[in-house]
């Protein structure tokens, strides 16, 4: 009888799907959250592929992109604690991509923390983006939460420094992602060496959350959906109770659970990339529990892209603002063990685009 | 008679092994090495033009959408395109992704570079089954 709608609680369940209807949906979810204290918002954006054709002239389809996200996190009421950038904001890693990407993202209301990805870091070696944007990793703390930002991309010394006879054609070869000459990212030692020492002064009841440009696990190497070293990396993670890593590089709704930490992957603003799913020829390691994106429609220029914005509470619920597209939410609380799509779990109502084959 | 018959017999025998020799498989081992390169050069010709930022005139490539070729599914073509409201081919769909994303002039359905384009996408989903017309 208690779950009987009766037209009282009709009018009301209208009434809040009215308002939501008509509202951002970080504004619902935010306004209902700071109720109990302790709860925030940040946003991401992510792989924007900012490219320059010559000169002044730059892809006008990827400029579209980043500059669609920055206007909506802007219009997002209240407005997220910080963005996230999550990697890849030029193509091949040139000051003309990264100035006229900045010239975008300096219009952002909110501060910006930065992930550095693959097409940022091979041409020069992360130079300029630590003149600009920051040092490659670092932490931070967030009411309550840690954050640890990874530079994921690294790999190993001698192909970075001796395979390749220009930088030029370091940073060609590493932008192809099907590459059979390149090489699988990895956070290396130093790094890892630099985590454990950061992670020391964390509680392991500290909420943590991990930003990096590569997932910290493996999925499908010839794409490197993959992280050479995540195994160490996971073990340096696995004492504390409650650890999310966010993710760029794979440009799709992408979400997994590897013992007690939980995976979420960033869209892009630029393209989607298909599923390891898509290619028959070689064996993938694809999450099972992920519900995949529709596949997008190419004559939609904006389908299968977006951005999107977590909303902290204990756990995570994470909004992939897709453009062309439904919304979709991902959600963990303390009674999931593992994040579920809040309207598609179930294998029996999923839709036949979000069929890869 | 007997020489009549054996004569005979004689004569379709030898029609036989003439036949055998105009009508059995004419190719050779080296015939199959030389076809074989000939088709690894186009495959690989293919490749090359798929990951090119030179194809169209924006320095976007096809293997950014679709690498290794993937998610492009050669093998349900023809296939009643939606967006195009009829049924179109393979080549078609190269040309309207070489005519917007790439932003880039067609080829011809006959030009060498579409050969190879098809060569390529259609040998990385070798092995997957005919289905003309899925979605």
């Amino acid at each position: 009888m208690s779950t009987k709608m009766t037209r009282r609680t009709f009018l009301k369940a209208a009434g809040t799907l009215t308002a939501a209807a008509a509202l951002p949906v970080g504004m619902v979810e935010v306004t209902r959250a700071q109720k109990t204290g302790d709860k925030f918002t940040f946003a991401y954006i992510s792989d924007a592929h900012i490219t320059q054709i010559e000169g002044a002239s730059f892809v006008r389809n990827f400029d579209n992109g980043l500059k669609k996200a920055v206007l909506e996190v802007n219009f997002m009421d209240p407005q997220p604690d910080f963005v996230v950038f999550g990697g890849d904001l030029a193509q091949l890693g040139k000051r003309e991509e990264f100035e006229h990407g900045l010239e975008m993202m300096k219009d952002l209301t909110v501060p910006v923390k930065w992930v550095i990805g693959e097409h940022d870091y091979y041409l020069d070696l992360g130079k300029y983006w630590q003149e600009k944007m920051g040092p490659l990793y670092y932490s931070f703390d967030h009411k309550g939460v840690h954050f640890v930002v990874l530079a994921s991309i690294l790999t190993d010394d001698e192909w970075t420094h001796k395979r390749w006879p220009t930088p030029e054609e370091r940073m060609l070869q590493m932008a192809r992602l099907d590459n059979p000459n390149g090489s699988p990212f990895m956070v290396k030692e130093e790094e890892r060496d630099w985590l454990k020492k950061d992670l020391e002064k964390v509680g392991n009841e500290t909420p943590l959350i991990v930003l990096s440009h590569s997932p910290l696990y493996k999925i499908f190497k010839p794409w490197n959906f993959w992280t050479d070293d995540a195994e160490e990396v996971q073990a340096i993670l696995k004492p504390f109770k409650n650890v999310t890593v966010l993710h760029g590089h794979v440009h799709q709704v992408l979400y997994n659970q590897i013992g007690g930490i939980s995976f979420q992957a960033f869209m892009a603003t630029a393209w989607p990339w298909p599923y390891p799913v898509t290619y028959s020829q070689l064996p993938n390691m694809m999450p099972v529990m992920t519900v995949p994106m529709n596949r997008a429609d190419p004559f939609k220029e904006r389908d299968g892209t977006g951005w999107g914005h977590i909303q902290y509470n204990g756990g995570l619920v994470y909004h992939y603002e897709l453009w062309e597209n439904s919304p979709r939410v991902v959600r963990q609380d303390s009674k999931m063990k593992h994040p579920e799509d809040a309207e598609y779990q179930d294998p029996a109502i999923r839709t036949p685009p979000q069929l890869h084959y | 008679m007997r020489k009549v018959m054996s004569l005979s017999i004689l004569f379709w025998l030898s029609t036989l092994v003439s036949l055998l020799i105009a009508y059995a498989d004419p190719f050779t081992e080296a015939d199959l090495k030389k076809w074989n390169e000939a088709f690894t050069a186009v495959v690989k010709e293919g490749e090359n033009l798929f990951h090119s930022s030179k194809l169209g005139k924006n320095s976007v490539s096809c293997d950014m959408c679709h690498p290794n070729g993937s998610n492009a599914h050669p093998e349900t073509y023809p296939k009643f395109q939606k967006q195009l409201g009829k049924v179109v081919g393979l080549r078609d769909m190269i040309n309207w992704c070489i005519e917007n994303p790439l932003e880039g002039k067609p080829l011809p359905a006959d030009d060498p570079k579409m050969i190879a384009l098809e060569a390529y996408m259609t040998y990385e989903r070798r092995g997957i089954k005919l289905e003309p017309g899925k979605h």
